[in-house]
């Protein structure tokens, strides 16, 4: 029963499947589309820190942060620019979006 | 190893059914609690693998900042998100195809995975793990030293996704009464107060 690598990773290979499904399902809702974002990202942060632990080398626990972070501003950003959308055409509906021009 | 082992069946069970509700919720507000749930069992699984500064980072960020981020959006806007959920079927088969591709090639992939004792040794010697330092201790050692360019620009970033956040969304309404101090210290008697003289049984 010991717990290896190969657990974790096929958590992440779970983790990510699921997000990606979670995009196409739900096309038309940004909302849950960052939300799946979020999954895939936390999916790769996963893979990540079971290398590092696996192989005793700290630095993919490193980059593991950096993914964080840029994570936290990409909802940061999207979010915004979702609110400034919703306060412009007052939905959220994806298919709507390529009507911005300039 | 027993105890270990039922812990990460837990964490990772709970994780990835909190995942699906996230992804097949009706409700909005849900799908950010599940994904609440999502992190806090992931954090839980890095206490496991033995990262227990990634995890308290975790729970900070995205139970913290980024879920309740979003709990704020889900509440600000006023959506029809029944609306939203039309043609949710239609895409099912083409998504469940896709999904089961992915989940398939990648499980292929990391069920085949074989470390070589040989690049666990190279591995290790490039580490700079040193045993009997906690986890926190021993990446901020590598963070302030070797990588403090990079942690720069990651400071960087989070700065210019609040100011873009902040530019995008402040906006100057019409017709909003505000307080103007330097207006309310100029005024001076002679301005506001008129004195008349008025006699007596007339009115002004």
């Amino acid at each position: 029963m010991e717990i290896t690598l190969g657990h974790y990773l096929g958590l992440g290979a779970v983790l990510f499947a699921l997000g990606l499904f979670g995009i196409f399902i739900n096309r038309k809702n940004v909302i849950i589309i960052l939300m799946s974002i979020e999954l895939m990202l936390l999916a790769v942060n996963i893979n990540f820190v079971a290398f590092s632990t696996h192989l005793q080398n700290l630095v993919g626990q490193v980059f593991a942060l950096f993914v964080l972070t840029v994570a936290a501003a990409e909802a940061a950003i999207g979010l915004a620019i979702l609110v400034v959308y919703y306060r412009n055409r007052g939905s959220i509906a994806v298919e709507d979006i390529n009507m911005m021009k300039g | 190893m027993m105890v270990q082992a039922i812990a990460f069946y837990v964490f990772a069970g709970v994780t990835i059914a909190s995942a699906a509700m996230v992804i097949g919720s009706r409700n909005p507000v849900h799908s950010v609690l599940f994904l609440i749930l999502a992190f806090f069992n992931s954090a839980g699984l890095f206490v496991l693998m033995g990262a227990e500064f990634l995890a308290m980072t975790l729970v900070i960020v995205y139970v913290g900042a980024v879920a309740v981020l979003f709990l704020f959006v889900v509440m600000m806007l006023d959506i029809n998100f029944v609306k939203l959920r039309q043609g949710f079927l239609q895409y099912l088969p083409i998504g469940g195809l896709i999904g089961l591709v992915l989940i398939v090639e990648l499980l292929m992939v990391v069920s085949g995975w074989v470390v070589s004792p040989a690049g666990l040794k190279t591995a290790a010697i490039n580490s700079q793990a040193i045993d009997g330092v906690s986890n926190t201790l021993a990446l901020g050692r590598l963070i302030y030293t070797e990588y403090v360019y990079l942690f720069q620009a990651s400071g960087l970033i989070l700065l210019i996704a609040m100011l873009g956040a902040i530019v995008l969304t402040l906006r100057q309404r019409e017709g909003v009464k505000r307080q103007r101090i330097t207006d309310q210290l100029d005024r001076k008697p002679e301005d506001s107060v008129e004195i008349i003289d008025v006699k007596t049984g007339s009115g002004v």
